[in-house]
């Protein structure tokens, strides 16, 4: 058994072949389901109650870190703690690129699942986490093959499309997984002396590759994650080749957000019982749809069902510079 | 005769459970509505969160007619399917099929950081099997028509009653295909429910 000790501290599994099958096997479970950014007790239990199949825990959902700006880190323990105490499905969390103390701090914490996450403010502009060095699985955003296999080779039991997140504009989850799939099935048909270029090309691990060019399949799930905000979102993603969808902002955010309502969301408060319905009816109908993502009848149903959305911020009006998606190496 | 048994689609391992069932001599067909129950010759309830599935379950009569299923139709539930199965839930309590005389607790070994693989005798043949637990869920209580084929640390963790079949871990999971070429021995040989007072 490997024996990773250096940034985990404590991951003695984490490196071995069976600490991966565990980690995977998680993953395994969460497919087909919907996981959901909450900011709060209350916000836990509403996604719990509507067939969330885990949470991620965290201090602002996406769309206000972008209007927001400032640095954004992992959620304090005593937020997270609470959430774990308040419900019986997974509870993730993020930690910063390459903030591997951050990750020791939510291992340490109880979490499910770690997401390694541009979202936040990268801590390493080289390095990413060892992912290998932890017990606890890790995800992690990619926008091709190669960033996935690289991501992969670190430890990642499972992989998510970025997306540009925090907009519930789902046009670069569509890129990002189009694009890993497109690229996962030319290697299916390259000959065994291509895959060393091909490995080169993508700047991941010759033997990952292969592994690719053999199933036409990552080796961990394959979620998707970044600006989805609507049941037909989270079908088109499904159909799309996704094991399972992250919703962020989509939920949580009203409509027309004000700075007011920005304040009161932050809190994980609803200004209203409305609200508050608008935001259980989006986050049942964005779950049904998932599961029932190859059934327009039931899809057509569940967008009826869906009160309100997200205003979202088209990605085509965001300076490069302001992307989150770009984070990660 | 290959029988045609359903797998749970709602959410969770189901393609792995499909996958598992074609290698142990099934038909494996995908469960997402109550009329797609109508035919098969038996189910299995998988791995995911038992929360989730009872959401679906609680809309379109679904849990009536599942529930109906299982009471008669040889029906296997790993995990999140085992506690579905199960006649009392713990931590916390929730609604159940209610089928299997055994109570269930959640989460019973603690959090991700607590799953393991785990090796250990059965009544199956063919030696020691593996086995993968996730956030599993422990069986504290069982019926006197429950037969215990496996056990971890004095709990049972693989059950049999009449025609259903229920495990804490994720016999899917493994390479060994046993447990669930037992269970389509099961569905084969149209096991009938138990009698309890018998």
């Amino acid at each position: 058994m490997a024996e990773h000790t250096k940034n985990g501290l404590t991951g003695v599994a984490g490196g071995s072949s069976a600490g991966l099958r565990l980690k995977t096997g998680l993953a395994e479970m969460l497919k087909g389901g919907v996981i959901m950014d909450v900011m709060s007790v209350e916000q836990a239990r509403i996604a719990e109650q509507a067939g969330a199949v885990a949470v991620m825990a965290l201090e602002r959902v996406p769309a206000m870190i972008r209007a927001e700006g400032g640095v954004a880190r992992m959620a304090r323990p005593s937020l997270i703690k609470e959430i774990i105490a308040s419900v019986s499905i997974p509870v993730m969390a993020k930690a910063r690129i390459g903030h591997f103390a951050e990750a020791q701090v939510l291992q340490h914490l109880g979490v499910d699942f770690i997401d390694e996450s541009e979202v936040l403010t990268p801590a390493d502009e080289t390095h990413h986490i060892d992912k290998h060095a932890f017990t606890t699985p890790f995800v992690c955003g990619a926008r091709d093959l190669g960033e996935a296999l690289r991501r992969v080779a670190e430890g990642a039991a499972m992989i998510r499309t970025k997306g540009e997140a925090g907009t519930g504009d789902v046009v670069h989850a569509v890129k990002h997984m189009r694009q890993i799939v497109k690229e996962m099935r030319a290697l299916t048909v390259l000959s065994e002396e291509e895959l060393y270029a091909a490995a080169k090309e993508h700047r991941a691990p010759y033997e990952l590759i292969r592994m690719v060019a053999k199933t036409g399949k990552l080796p961990v799930p394959n979620f998707s994650a970044g600006g989805i905000a609507t049941p037909a979102d989270a079908a088109l993603m499904m159909q799309l080749g996704a094991e399972a969808v992250f919703v962020g902002s989509g939920i949580f955010m009203k409509e027309r957000a004000t700075p007011l309502d920005v304040e009161l969301n932050a809190a994980g408060k609803f200004n209203n019982p409305a609200e508050r319905a608008e935001a259980e009816s989006r986050a049942r109908a964005i779950v049904r749809a998932t599961t029932h993502y190859q059934d327009p009848a039931i899809v057509a149903e569940c967008s009826e069902e869906c009160l309100g959305s997200m205003k979202g911020l088209a990605v085509n009006a965001i300076e490069e510079s302001q992307m989150l998606q770009t984070r990660g190496w | 005769m290959i029988p045609r048994i359903g797998v749970l689609a709602i959410q969770g391992d189901y393609e792995a459970h499909a996958r598992a069932l074609r290698e142990a001599g099934a038909e494996a067909v995908l469960v997402r509505k109550p009329e797609q129950l109508s035919g098969l010759d038996g189910l299995v309830l998988p791995g995911g969160e038992s929360t989730t599935f009872l959401k679906f379950l609680e809309r379109d009569g679904f849990l009536g007619v599942l529930r109906e299923f299982v009471s008669i139709k040889p029906t296997f539930g790993t995990c999140a399917g085992c506690i579905l199965l199960a006649e009392e839930v713990l931590r916390p309590a929730q609604e159940s099929l209610g089928v299997l005389h055994a109570t269930v607790e959640r989460n019973a070994y603690g959090r991700q950081i607590d799953s393991s693989i785990q090796v250990a005798e059965t009544a199956l043949k063919g030696g020691p099997l593996e086995m993968v637990y996730i956030r599993a869920p422990r069986i504290v209580n069982t019926g006197a028509d429950v037969r215990v084929l496996a056990e971890r640390d004095g709990f049972p963790v693989l059950v049999e009653q009449g025609h259903l079949l229920a495990s804490t871990f994720h016999p899917e999971l493994s390479a060994d295909r046993r447990v669930h070429r037992h269970f389509v021995e099961m569905v084969l040989a149209g096991r009938e429910p138990s009698n309890r007072n018998s």
